[in-house]
C-alpha cells in the first residue's frame, strides 16, 4: 500500500477508523485535537458514532457506555483531560471492558503547556484511577508506529478485556511523517457474551463495577491479576538496537527512545560500544529483558522527558545488578540528541556506582551547574 | 375462584421486573417508580430492546430488579453512558434512572448537555430532596429550612444556596423535547406519573429526542418519618416548591398525547 504523508494525530485517527472504530467520544485539548477534528468529519461520513462531549468526564463515560456493547471504542486526550478521565477509567477496568485511550502527553503539572512530555508515565502505566488494575500501555516513537500500535491496541483490548493506552506525546502527535495505513476492517457484527444489546432471545445481562461483598470483589481483583500475569507472559514488546556487542545500554521509550537512537548511532560512529533498548509496551514492562541485560552490560542510562518515572521500573528490573544513570528534561522540554550523546559519554567515562539514586545524582549535577 | 387467585390476576408482577424482593426501605417510592417503568416497558413490548443505565444512589442496584439489559454508571454520569450506548444502538430503548444528588449535583453537566444535544434517551429523575444512600445529606433539591444530616439547622439559603428546580431549568433547552414533573404521593398522581413515563418512552421510540420525567419521591428513612407521614410531607411541602406540570412538550410530542 502507498505511503502517505500524515500528521501523527490524524494518522492515529484514521488507523482507528480502519481498525473498525465504531464510536469515538472526545474533547478538544492541544496537542491532541487533530484526532477529534479528523474524526468529526470521518466518522459521520461512514455512518459511525462521533460525539464531541461536554468534558473529558463525559467523554470517558460515553466510551464506557459504548464499550458495554462490545463495539470498538476510543477516546483521545492529554494532560488535564486524562486526569479528568481517571474515575471513568477505573470503572471501565472494574467492569472489564475493552477500550482504547490515546494519550498525547503535554508538559505539566497543572495546565503546564502544550509541548511534548512523558510525565504522565506513572499516571497511565500505574493506573491513575483508584483500585488495583493495569492498563496495557503502548509507546510509539514515530507516526508509523502510532498507526501500527493503535491497530494493535484494539486487538489487545478485546483479547484481554482491557484498557489499552497508546502513550504518545506532543511531538509524535504533531509531526508529519510518511506512513502506511492498515487495510480497512469492517465494523464488528458479532459480540462477546457479556455485551449488552437488549435481551432478545436470551437472558438479560448487566454490566457493573460494584460488588458490596468484599470476598467477591476480591475474586474479581484476583481475576484481573491472573489476567495481567497472562499479559505479562505474552505481550511484552520492545526494540533493541546495537545490543549484540554493547557494553553500555540506553533505555528510553517513545520519542525519547527515538532521540536516544540518534545519539547511540553517533556514539557508535565514535567507536563507543553502546546499544539501545526501547520498550514498546511500557506496561507490561520488559523487566526480564532488562534483568538479563543487567548481567551483560557495565552500565545503563535511562533517558526520559520527566523526572525519572520509567527509571523506577528499570531500577526494580535490574535490582542493583548494574550501575544506572539518569538524564531527563521536564515541563515540555525535549531531550536533544547532543545531550543524549553527552550523557552516554558521561556514563562510559564513569565513575559507575550502584549505590545512591540516579535521580539524586542527576539533580545534583544540575544544581552544581547553576 | 378464590380471592387470592382473583388478586393475582389483576395485579401481577410486570414481566420486566425480576422476581426478587428489593433492598429499598419499606414505603420507599423507588419501588413504585420501578414498577411503573416496568409496566410501561411491558405494555410497549420493549423488554428485549431495552438497555437501562443505573446511577449511583439507592437505585444503584436497579439492574437487579429490571429484567432487561442494564449497565451501571459512575455517580452523575448516567446520561453520558446512555449517550454511548444509544449512539451504538440507536434503535434500542435506553433510559437512565437517577436520584437528585446524582443528576442535579455531581451530574449536572452531563444531564444539561444530554438534553442540549437532544440525545434520544429517556431520563427518570427521582427527587427525594436528599442523598438517600449516603445517609440523608443535603442535596441540591433540599428545601429551604429542611433539616438533613449536613444541614442540621435547616438549609440556610444564605450559606447553602437555593434548591434547583431541575425540570424547569432543563425545559429551557432547545434540545429537550419532553420534560415534565409528576409525583408519587397518591394513586391519582401515580397514574399520571405512569402516563408521563409512557409518553417519555414514546418520545424516544419515535426518535423525537430527549425526554425526562422528574418524579417527586419520598425517603422516609432519612426524613425520619413513617411512609404515610412522608407522603403527606411530599404533598404539602415538596409539591409547593416543585409544582407538578409539563415544562416542555415539543409540538411533535403533543401529537402523541
Ligand atoms: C464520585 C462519587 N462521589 C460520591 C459518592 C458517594 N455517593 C454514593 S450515593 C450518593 C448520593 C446519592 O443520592 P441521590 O442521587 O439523591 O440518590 P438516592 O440515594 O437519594 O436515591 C453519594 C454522594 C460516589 N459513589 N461517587
Ligand atoms: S434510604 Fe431513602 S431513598 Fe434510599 S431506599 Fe431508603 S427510603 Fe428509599
Amino acid at each position: 500500500m502507498a505511503r502517505e504523508l500524515m500528521k501523527g494525530n490524524e494518522a492515529v485517527a484514521e488507523a482507528a477508523v480502519r481498525a473498525g472504530l465504531a464510536a469515538y467520544f472526545g474533547y478538544p485539548i492541544t496537542p491532541q485535537t487533530e484526532s477529534l477534528e479528523y474524526l468529526s468529519r470521518r466518522m459521520p461520513e461512514l455512518g459511525r458514532a462521533f460525539v464531541q462531549a461536554e468534558s473529558e468526564v463525559a467523554a470517558i463515560n460515553m466510551v464506557y457506555g459504548a464499550a458495554c456493547t462490545g463495539q470498538r471504542v476510543m477516546t483521545s486526550s492529554s494532560g488535564p483531560g486524562i486526569s479528568l478521565m481517571q474515575e471513568g477509567l477505573s470503572f471501565i477496568a472494574g467492569t472489564e471492558l475493552p477500550m482504547v485511550l490515546i494519550d498525547v502527553q503535554r508538559g505539566g503539572p497543572g495546565l503546564g503547556n502544550i509541548a511534548p512530555s512523558q510525565a504522565d508515565y506513572n499516571q497511565i502505566v500505574k493506573g491513575g484511577g483508584h483500585g488495583d488494575y493495569h492498563p496495557i500501555v503502548l509507546a510509539p516513537a514515530s507516526v508509523q508506529e502510532s498507526v501500527d500500535l493503535t491497530v494493535l491496541a484494539f486487538d489487545l483490548a478485546e483479547k484481554y478485556r482491557s484498557i489499552v493506552a497508546v502513550l504518545s506525546d506532543g511531538s509524535i502527535g504533531q509531526m508529519m511523517e510518511p506512513c502506511e495505513l492498515p487495510p480497512m476492517q469492517p465494523l464488528k457484527t458479532s459480540f462477546p457474551d457479556w455485551a449488552v444489546s437488549g435481551a432478545k432471545g436470551r437472558e438479560r445481562r448487566f454490566l457493573t463495577s460494584i460488588n458490596l461483598n468484599p470476598a467477591m470483589q476480591e475474586e474479581m481483583n484476583l481475576r484481573l491479576m491472573y489476567r495481567w500475569q497472562e499479559v505479562e507472559a505474552n505481550e511484552v514488546r520492545y526494540k533493541e538496537y546495537y545490543m549484540d556487542d554493547a557494553k553500555f545500554a540506553v533505555v528510553g521509550f517513545g520519542s525519547t527512545g527515538r532521540v536516544a537512537l540518534s545519539a547511540v548511532r553517533a556514539a557508535r560512529a565514535e567507536g563507543i560500544p553502546v546499544g539501545l533498548i526501547r520498550p514498546i509496551t511500557v506496561s507490561p514492562f520488559p523487566s526480564k529483558v532488562l534483568e538479563e541485560l543487567s548481567k551483560q552490560v557495565e552500565g545503563m542510562l535511562v533517558l526520559e522527558m520527566n523526572a525519572g518515572q520509567m527509571l523506577e521500573d528499570v531500577l526494580i528490573a535490574t535490582h542493583g545488578q548494574v550501575p544506572v544513570e539518569f538524564y531527563g528534561r521536564m515541563g515540555g522540554v525535549c531531550v536533544l540528541p547532543e545531550e543524549a550523546l553527552r550523557e552516554i559519554k558521561r556514563l562510559v567515562k564513569g565513575p559507575l556506582t550502584t549505590t545512591g539514586h540516579p535521580r539524586d545524582r542527576w539533580l545534583n549535577r544540575i544544581a552544581k551547574k547553576n | 375462584m378464590t380471592i387470592n387467585e382473583l388478586d393475582s390476576m389483576v395485579y401481577t408482577r410486570p414481566d420486566s421486573l425480576t422476581d426478587v424482593s428489593t433492598h429499598y426501605c419499606p414505603g420507599c417510592t423507588h419501588g413504585t417508580a420501578h414498577r411503573l417503568i416496568a409496566e410501561v416497558i411491558d405494555e410497549m413490548g420493549l423488554k428485549d430492546r431495552t438497555i437501562g443505565v443505573a446511577s449511583v444512589g439507592c437505585s444503584v442496584f436497579a439492574y437487579n430488579y429490571f429484567d432487561t439489559d442494564f449497565v451501571q454508571a459512575p455517580h452523575g454520569r448516567a446520561p453520558a453512558m446512555a449517550t454511548g450506548v444509544k449512539r451504538v444502538y440507536p434503535d434500542r430503548m435506553v433510559f437512565t434512572y437517577q436520584g437528585d444528588g446524582d443528576l442535579a449535583s455531581i451530574g449536572m453537566a452531563e444531564i444539561v448537555h444530554a438534553a442540549a444535544r437532544g440525545e434520544n434517551i429517556t431520563v427518570f429523575f427521582l427527587n427525594n430532596t436528599n442523598y438517600g444512600m449516603t445517609g440523608g445529606q443535603m442535596a441540591p433539591t433540599t428545601l429551604p429550612g429542611q433539616v438533613t444530616t449536613s444541614s442540621p439547622n435547616g438549609r440556610d439559603v444564605e450559606t447553602q444556596g437555593y434548591p434547583i428546580r431541575t425540570a424547569e431549568m432543563l425545559a429551557k433547552l432547545d434540545g429537550a423535547s419532553y420534560v415534565v414533573r409528576r409525583s408519587l404521593h397518591d394513586p391519582k398522581n401515580i397514574r399520571l406519573a405512569k402516563k408521563a413515563i409512557r409518553t417519555a418512552i414514546e418520545v424516544q421510540m419515535r426518535g423525537l429526542g430527549f425526554s425526562l420525567v422528574e418524579l417527586l419521591s419520598i425517603c422516609p428513612t432519612n426524613w425520619g418519618k413513617t411512609p404515610a407521614e412522608a407522603l403527606q410531607w411530599l404533598e404539602e411541602k415538596m409539591v409547593a416548591y416543585y409544582p407538578i406540570g409539563d415544562y416542555k412538550v415539543h409540538p411533535a410530542v403533543a401529537e402523541i398525547k
